[in-house]
């Protein structure tokens, strides 16, 4: 095999491997380096194995609540190793998957870490390295990072493996702990809260912003919360954790609320506090790419400072979503194999969260919009009007579309409740189509679906919702 | 096979023509060196041969249609028998709107509207041809009066969005030459020029303005040489960073102080309700060729004369090469038009709705004044301010300008 390739990538993940496919498919020889796992964090330790954990939870969750429905069963019960295997099998399969198509694609892969390695006329050298010794040198005229984000460890909080989780071991428990405490309320921080509390662990979420999920319209971090604590969690907002002491088997610490000190002992602590890029030993020294706080600088194109060199996904930057990450990949490449593609907008990537209830979101909060400048009209539609929801026995939700009162633009659209992370597409097509109020109140929502709710709440920011 | 008979280049200069009458019709035969159609350019009227034999399967384009680029498709020629295509074999791009009449029933075709444009030539669009347009953009071209077959698209296969509508507001004059050169030379000594988009919106702005803005003036002389001084002093202390600070800079500055002193001018009428500002967003007139932008200066009030010298000279170079965008010149809370640059004593500007006020800002010329009743020389300027009488009343008006002649008078507010 030739070590010449068109493009190499660097990373396996939702980015790096969507990159690879579409070079690929545009004709490109490719090269990828991918040190662990094909998919990357989302698909081994991150967006697909939390599905699979939800989804047992919920089902759990249901089985307590059959009563409802006029079913019943006998001692319902959850055999932790199970649910887990059944999680890892599920990240497993999916993993193969990208391995089979990337084979199919005829790409070059390469196991092991990547380092640049300067240049030779116009291509760029990179040194595969594995357990410290370099396996192969590669050389691209392009070359993608796409080597993604870790955990951000704050002084204190340090992730220990034992009582103090990262998400990966959050998803892969021995035990079920009977007490825990997350701190931060983010997506990856709600998703275990509502994990973990489905399964029947006491829940406290600590949370240092003056609400939770700080990314989501107000309205909807406010609806959130009442939806965790009626399911039973605590969650304390405006709150820094004090130091925590570890015990035996437990964690001691205190919560400085705005009402006074908490004292709180748990059996574990989740820490996710954010995101840093993985910007470390790929040789960026040697090239003129600037990084930033652990964030590679690129253009609209994904393009660094050094030519042919470019960065795409969560090391190149917020928001820290796998769909951003293959977006970027397809546009990247697509720019390099001299296409016109267009460039990301930030406001129309959607950002979902799959706790219970579920939060869906694109585009700008109606606090934001208004920050903005623009004035807006508001459409807001509870899931309790909603004949699906109520029939579901889930009636707990709300669409909320935000409008600028002078153009008719969608600015943005926010949901809570069930299936919302299913159906926040569609108002991501109408922003990207540039739909205005008109098209959106002329289309046609099937009934019955939880998405005539998304209908009900573009008229109520005009004429009028008519269920309501 | 079916082939394309392209707008000929009837001479080494011509790039458009108009097809004036088709010699065929879809159907019949045509034989090598039969005559096809009359093309007409500026110069001359000329008949086209056919330089293959076949079936006019189809014409493209239809008689009358003027500014037709060269090399464009404009009939398929095809063989007996053979299926007639919908769209030239030779265009990478379906650019034509295919009637909907049956292929083989010639005689209609040749009256149906089927246009076709080269790619590359400027877009120009005629009835029936679908424009892709994004609805969003469609709305806004509608509001401002844009004729949304001139704008240029961006999106995906030239789709028109948002932006080319807000972008076309300040790029269209340089897009199309060659129409204006088609259509300069037809009647004598006067030439038609067709209107840019820019001088399209100027015309409807202004005189929505004028008829339904109820516009009253008043003017009053301000003296410079304390300002002057001033201006003098700091310049000689930029030097070293080769800032030079203007007059209109300091005036961007004086107003929007006189703005926050007096806000009842920071205002908007709407049919509902007055809109009150915070900030102060000055927008400066800026002449462009073919036209004006009026760039704006946000929240000036706080900043220094440095940011907005620095801002300015910025907006105002990107102004005139047409590269501003869209937020840069959309909003504003007030406008400033500067002609002392011309030497004139004074002037009166027509609103800039929906704001509710504007200050002409004549030159500083040396004019006798009294002051303590003996005549002395002083460099005076006189203003004149335009004001929507829906929002503001006369004496507010005044009183403002009073507020602003003090600033300037004694100018060192503006840089404390």
């Amino acid at each position: 095999m030739s070590n010449l390739f068109d493009l190499i990538v660097i990373g396996g993940g939702p980015g790096g491997y969507v990159a690879a496919l579409r070079a690929s498919q545009l004709g490109m020889n490719v090269a990828l380096v991918e040190s662990t796992h094909m998919g990357g964090v989302c698909l081994n330790w991150g967006c697909i194995p939390t599905k699979a954990l939800l989804r047992s939870a919920d089902l759990y969750h249901t089985l307590h609540h059959l009563k409802d429905y006029g079913l019943s069963a006998e001692n319902p019960s959850f055999d932790l190793a199970s649910v887990v295997k059944r999680s890892r099998g599920v990240a497993t399969r999916m993993g193969r998957g990208v391995a089979h198509l990337l084979k199919k694609a005829k790409v070059s892969t390469f196991d092991g870490r990547a380092q640049l390695a300067g240049r030779q006329g116009d291509a760029h050298k990179v040194a595969v390295m594995k357990d410290g010794q370099q396996t192969a040198e590669i050389q691209a005229p392009h070359v993608i990072l796409a080597t993604g984000a870790r955990a951000r460890q704050l002084p204190g909080l340090e992730t220990d493996g034992k009582l103090i989780w990262g998400a990966r071991e959050a998803m892969t428990p021995d035990v079920l702990p009977k007490k825990l405490l997350v701190i931060g309320s983010g997506a990856i921080g709600v998703e275990f809260a509502s994990f973990y509390r489905d399964l029947g662990c006491e829940v406290t979420i600590a949370e240092v912003a003056d609400r939770i999920m700080v990314a989501e319209d107000p309205e909807i971090s406010a609806q959130a919360r009442k939806a965790f604590e009626k399911r039973g969690m605590t969650i304390h907002t405006n709150t820094k954790v004090g130091p925590l002491q570890k015990g035996e088997n437990s964690v001691s610490t205190t919560l400085e609320t705005p009402d006074g000190t908490v004292d709180l002992t748990v059996d574990r602590v989740i820490c996710a506090v954010g995101i840093v890029g993985n910007v470390e030993e790929l040789g960026l020294e040697k090239t003129r790419a600037k990084v930033d706080r652990t964030h590679i600088i690129t253009d609209e194109f994904c393009r660094t400072d050094e030519p042919g060199l470019y960065a795409i996904g969560d090391v190149a930057g917020a928001p820290w979503l796998a769909h951003k990450a293959s977006h970027e990949g397809v546009i990247c490449v697509e720019k390099i194999s001299g296409r016109s593609p267009e460039p990301l907008h930030a406001l129309n990537i959607p950002g979902c969260t799959y706790s219970h209830p579920q939060v869906a979101s694109v585009g700008l909060s109606e606090e934001k919009a208004r920050a903005a400048g623009y004035r807006v009209k508001v459409g807001r539609f509870p899931f309790l009007a909603n004949g699906k929801a109520v029939a579901m026995g889930e009636p707990d939700g709300m669409t909320k579309t935000v409008f600028d009162a002078e153009t008719g633009e969608l600015l943005g659209a926010h949901m809570i409740g069930p299936e919302v992370t299913e159906m926040i597409q569609g108002y991501v097509i109408a922003r990207t189509g540039e739909l205005t109020e008109a098209e959106l109140s002329e289309t046609v929502f099937p009934h019955p679906t939880i998405s005539e709710t998304m209908h009900e709440a573009v008229l109520a920011a005009y004429e009028g919702a008519l269920h309501i | 096979m079916a082939t394309d008979i392209l707008m000929p280049a009837l001479s080494p200069t011509m790039k458009t023509g108009t097809l004036a009458r088709w010699l065929k019709k879809e159907g019949e035969t045509v034989a090598a060196g039969d005559l096809i159609a009359e093309i007409e350019t500026d110069k001359a009227t000329m008949e086209v041969e056919a330089v293959d034999e076949g079936i006019v399967g189809r014409l493209l384009v239809a008689e009358g249609t003027p500014d037709i680029a060269v090399n464009t498709p404009i009939a398929i020629l095809v063989d007996e028998g053979e299926a007639v295509p919908e769209k030239p074999t030779s265009a990478g791009e379906p650019t034509v709107e295919a009637p909907a009449a049956s292929t083989a029933s010639a005689p209609e075709s040749s009256a149906a509207p089927a246009q076709e444009t080269s790619r590359n030539a400027a877009p120009v669009v005629e009835k029936g041809k679908r424009i892709f347009i994004s609805p969003l953009a469609r709305r806004l071209a509608k509001e401002r009066g844009l004729d949304i077959a001139t704008l240029k698209g961006t999106g995906p296969n030239g789709r028109i969005l948002r932006r080319d509508v807000d972008n076309g507001a300040v790029k269209a004059p340089a897009s199309a030459p060659t129409k204006t050169e088609e259509a300069s030379v037809k009647s004598g000594e006067v030439q038609s020029v067709p209107h840019s988009t820019m001088r399209k919106v100027i015309a409807r702005r202004l005189t929505e303005s004028k008829t339904q803005v109820p516009h009253f003036y008043v003017s009053v002389d301000i003296e410079l040489d304390a300002l002057l001084a001033l201006r003098s002093k700091l310049n000689a202390s930029l030097e070293a960073e080769g800032l030079k600070l203007s007059v209109n800079d300091m005036m961007i500055r004086a107003v929007a102080l006189a703005l926050k002193k007096q806000p009842g001018l920071n205002v908007q009428f709407t049919e509902t309700e007055m809109l009150h500002f915070d900030d102060a967003d000055i927008a400066m007139a800026v002449s462009v060729p073919d036209g004006l932008v009026t760039p704006i200066i946000r929240q000036a009030d706080k900043k220094s004369l440095r940011q907005i010298s620095v801002e300015a000279r910025d907006l105002a170079g990107r102004a005139r090469a047409g590269k501003l965008v869209p937020e840069e010149f959309q909003g504003g809370t007030f406008s400033i038009s500067n002609m002392g640059m011309f030497g004139v004593k004074d002037f009166a500007a027509i609103l800039n709705p929906p704001q509710a006020a504007i200050l002409a800002i004549a030159s500083g010329q040396k004019r006798p004044v009294v002051r303590d009743g003996e005549l002395a020389i002083a460099t005076v300027m006189t203003v004149t301010l335009s004001v929507d009488h829906r929002a503001v009343d006369g004496a507010l008006g005044a009183q403002w300008l009073n507020t602003l002649r003090d600033l300037v008078q004694n100018p060192y507010s503006l840089v404390i």
